[in-house]
């Protein structure tokens, strides 16, 4: 079976493509990316044909920051769920949180968790494995058992390693494996009964603060512990302007430090969470306005490589309740094209830059064999369209969760198609 | 143009007349006061308590109701009038009670002031006086000293001016707005 | 003057004219409360829901106390959160309490937020009685009635405001009415127990007692609670009660005719001395007083207005 996508402009940042070009798909590879009117429709005989005029052609987008919930939370979202609300954003691949119950700990659940992806996920899943047994923070998990059953990298996340013996063993540990950590970055006793940023905000809606020092501390912790130790650390939801200073001093010094932003530490302040809407609670918390200059800064400047949308699904009974008591987090996969879009609009990422910490980077920092057009690559694409201008409506997500602050938003930039493996998984007509 | 239906001196020869029955039908002033109904009804009171200062030498007790509290439309979805106090300065509990009000109509402001009054004590007897009465009574209610009866239509409004609250005596009929 | 919102969830957000309507409004009803017979008929069949989550007598019983007098049907519902526990979420109670077609709501609730969040699923109006460290707003008019009987006007009063007002719903109340009323507010206590950016709410901020109350003409003293000991706000209460504690002593620094206020219930010789409390300075008592006609008024006014009336 081929495909011929046409017309499009292909934006294939890993071999430097930015122009209009055809892309011919055959046995769920790129089989040819040529100059536009090149490939001779009538020698394809049968070949579907996607016109893609106006629209990006780019490798599907990979988020290295996901959490599906199943096991144990099926309610908020099943890997199928979830896998479709990926595709209807663009996303061809995503990771797994381990942060289900039980617990991605143990390489029973790491194969679970792979063997439900095959049966019923229409994108690639991947599974990161704990860091600790349960989370806890005390005893490391069997990390070379896990990335034999897939796994690629760790993370406690959404509960930091705190024990600075554990973080140290852990990254030496991983090393030998050569995969890296991934940290949720929060000193717990700093931000213990806070539910959002430590501001004027805080002080007047007389919440509990999450001082942003409590991720500059972990950050720098962790950071501290890179040269000795020679394990790679990836800063997740990056979200404290000091942090963002904190990564660009290590880069500099050569440290393997990466990190990532999600859409919404670039888009809202704390400000939002006036009113007490409970879709404005994550953690971390929205922070201020020189945070986000900071964070526009580090993706200016590559300090932040990859954009993740930390997709943390949850159902209306976890979020309309008392704002203190409701779980942390917001649906991104549908929404993090069109936010992304913000940036590219206002000057912080060109088009292209903005594709390649959607695909390339990311598939670079974890060693995936993802993320570029170049022929002989699967065929993992997707087509959107950049200035189609749109109200979201949370209402039409594929998620099972419709947890967001951006509903009823007005933005550009559209999903048309998502194909994995040559394989047309969504399609917005 | 509205019609008057009382100038400033017939609304002083009405308060005068009335001042008169009031002494007589009590055969004096003996154990009598006088309770004005806000707004306008405390201005109509005391001029009644002056008229009658100037007839028998004695100068009444004098009360003034705010009703607002104790009205039965309260909810209807209009925004509250204001409420102001009440202040009956003297012991309502075996007294005879003349309560004042401008306008005499459905007779629920009155039904509201007897109820007030009667949180204050149990009054030897209740009479009412009014400058005007326009009719339309809902309630089992009626004066016993009248200004002037002035026939209306329901849609009618009476408008009772007194120099007092409106720089000016007179009586005027409106034909509200549709 | 008309109060123009259709709940009491906060002070933030209401004008000078919605403050001054229900200050107005209470003075009238706190004559009503000095009669013999203090009942007016006026919400006769009306029905008022006490839903308090916290423990709470003196606020619980001043708002039973207001709608009884009203003549109103007062229910009180003591929400030990338990029904919370057993898997009813707030919203759902709220709910049951709609379908029972209650009229005002009255809420104290532990979490920030909470009163906004009934609201939300209620058609009639809401009173806030105090949601977490968020507001307290009919505490803020009870003691701006109570300083406005003593002062007369309240616009350039000094206030000072002294305790924990990191976690004080009272302190965010009145900073917010008074500064809408053109008050001067400052507010006194150890770092650990000052807010972010308080700052930025237009209020001083002193750690030091004797300067914080320099020349003032309020001084609003909070109850400092004793379980926070432990949380490492300061280190005890015997230094917090030398460092922060109001005694005559230190009431000389402020003006001749200082008004003593305090929320209750009273730590006596810890935040405040006795002498101060039952001194001539004192209108701690006022303001419970105060605090039914207050209560009256605000229920008085949120029945009178129908949505249509409601911007």
């Amino acid at each position: 079976m081929k495909l011929l996508i046409k017309n499009g402009r292909v934006i294939d940042p890993a071999s430097g493509i930015n122009e209009e070009r055809d892309v011919l798909i055959e046995k769920g590879k790129i089989a040819a990316v040529e100059k536009k009117g090149s490939i001779s429709e009538s020698s394809l005989d049968g070949a579907k044909i996607i016109d893609a005029n106006g629209c990006v052609v780019a490798p599907g987008f990979i988020d290295m920051h996901v959490h599906f919930r199943e096991p144990g939370f099926e309610y908020k979202e099943t890997i199928e769920s979830g896998a479709e609300s990926a595709a209807a954003g663009g996303f061809t691949t995503v990771a797994v949180m381990p942060n289900t119950n039980p617990v991605n700990d143990v390489r029973s659940i790491t194969e679970m968790i792979v063997s439900i992806a095959k049966a019923k996920a229409i994108v690639n899943i991947l599974p990161i494995g704990a860091i600790t047994k349960g989370l806890k923070g005390e005893t490391l998990t069997e990390m070379a058992d896990l990335k034999e059953a897939g796994a690629v990298a760790f993370s406690d996340d959404g509960m930091p390693v705190s024990s600075n013996e554990i973080m140290r063993r852990a990254l030496e540990y991983s090393h030998m494996l050569d995969l890296p950590l991934i940290q949720h970055s929060e000193m717990k006793d700093l931000t213990a009964g806070g539910c959002m940023n430590e501001s004027i905000v805080s002080t007047e809606l007389g919440l509990g603060g999450m001082p942003r020092e409590a991720e500059d501390i972990m950050v720098y912790r962790d950071i501290s512990l890179l040269p000795r130790t020679k394990g790679r650390l990836h800063v997740a939801h990056i979200s404290s302007g000091n942090s963002v200073e904190l990564v660009r001093q290590a880069k500099a010094k050569g440290l393997p430090v990466t990190c990532e932003v999600a859409p919404h530490h670039f888009i809202l302040t704390d400000e939002c969470v006036r009113g007490y809407d409970t879709n404005t609670k994550m953690s971390p918390p929205l922070r201020e306005q020189w945070d986000i200059d900071m964070i526009k800064e580090g993706l200016r400047d590559d300090t932040i490589d990859i954009i993740a949308t930390d997709h943390a699904p949850h159902d209306t009974v976890d979020k309309e309740v008392e704002y203190a008591k409701a779980c942390f987090g917001i649906v991104g996969l549908e929404t993090a094209l069109p936010l992304t879009m913000k940036l590219v609009d206002e000057g912080v990422l060109t088009l292209e830059k903005a594709v390649e910490k959607l695909t390339i980077t990311p598939a670079k920092l974890f060693d995936l064999d993802k993320g570029t057009l170049k022929p002989g690559s699967v065929a993992d694409v997707v087509i959107f369209d950049p200035e189609k201008a749109y109200k979201i409506n949370a209402a039409e997500f594929k998620s099972k969760s419709k947890n967001t602050p951006f509903d009823g938003w007005d933005v550009k930039g559209q999903i048309v198609h998502t194909l994995v493996q040559g394989k047309i998984v969504y399609s917005n007509t | 143009m509205n019609p008057v239906v009382l100038n400033s001196q017939q609304i002083s020869r009405a308060i005068s007349r009335i001042a008169h029955e009031i002494v007589e039908k009590n055969s004096g002033c003996d154990n009598l006061a006088l309770v004005g109904i806000r707004t306008r009804g405390v201005p109509f009171a005391k001029r009644l308590q002056a008229k009658i200062k100037s007839i028998e030498n004695v100068t009444l007790q004098l009360g003034i109701l705010d009703i607002t509290l104790y009205r039965d439309d309260i909810q209807t979805g209009r925004s509250h009038p204001e409420i102001r106090s009440t202040e009956i300065p003297f012991p309502v509990e075996e007294t005879k009670i003349v309560l004042c009000d401008d306008v005499l109509f459905t007779g629920r402001t009155i039904r509201a002031a007897i109820d007030e009054l009667m949180d204050f004590g149990r009054p030897a007897g209740v009479q009412l006086a009014t400058l005007i009465d326009r009719g339309h009574r809902e309630l089992p209610i009626r004066p016993d000293y009248v200004g002037k009866n002035i026939p209306t239509s329901k849609s009618q409004l009476i408008k009772v001016r007194l120099n007092e609250e409106d720089g000016e005596d007179q009586v005027i009929l409106v034909d509200a707005p549709q | 003057m008309q109060y123009s919102q259709k709940h009491l969830l906060g002070i933030k957000g209401l004008s000078k004219e919605d403050i001054l309507a229900v200050l107005n409004a209470a003075d009238t009803f706190k004559v009503y409360t000095q009669r013999d017979i203090k009942k007016v008929p006026t919400l006769r069949g009306r029905t008022i829901i006490n839903m308090f989550f916290e423990p709470s007598t003196r606020t619980r019983t001043s708002f039973e106390i207001a709608g009884k007098r009203m003549s109103a049907d007062v229910i009180n519902i003591a929400g030990s959160s338990s029904s919370v526990v057993k898997g009813e979420t707030l919203v759902d109670t709220v709910k049951n309490l709609e379908a029972m077609n209650c009229d005002i709501l009255i809420i104290r609730h532990g979490e920030a937020g909470a009163a906004e969040l009934a609201a939300r699923h209620l058609s009639n109006p809401v009173i806030n009685a105090g949601d977490g460290y968020h507001e307290h707003p009919t505490q803020a008019l009870l003691d701006l009635m109570t300083i406005r009987e003593h002062k007369q006007e309240l616009e350039g009063q000094k206030v000072t405001i002294v305790g924990d007002i990191a976690h004080s719903r009272v302190a965010r109340s009145n900073i917010y009415a008074m500064k809408t009323l053109g008050m001067d507010v400052s507010v006194v206590g150890p770092p650990t127990m000052i807010p972010a950016d308080m700052e930025k709410m237009g209020v001083k901020v002193f750690h030091n007692l004797e300067k914080g109350i320099k020349d003032a003409d309020v001084i609003m003293m909070l109850r400092i609670q004793m379980e926070r000991q432990n949380k490492t706000f300061f280190p005890t209460l015997r230094e917090y009660s030398n460092l922060f504690g109001l005694n005559l002593q230190k009431l000389k620094k402020a003006k001749k005719d200082v008004l003593i206020l305090h929320p209750g219930p009273v730590n006596r010789g810890i935040e405040i001395s006795t002498d101060v409390i039952d001194g001539p300075h004192s209108v701690i008592l006022n303001q419970v007083t105060n605090g039914v006609a207050i209560r009256m008024a605000l229920m008085y006014l949120l029945l009178g207005l129908s949505d249509e009336t409601v911007n």
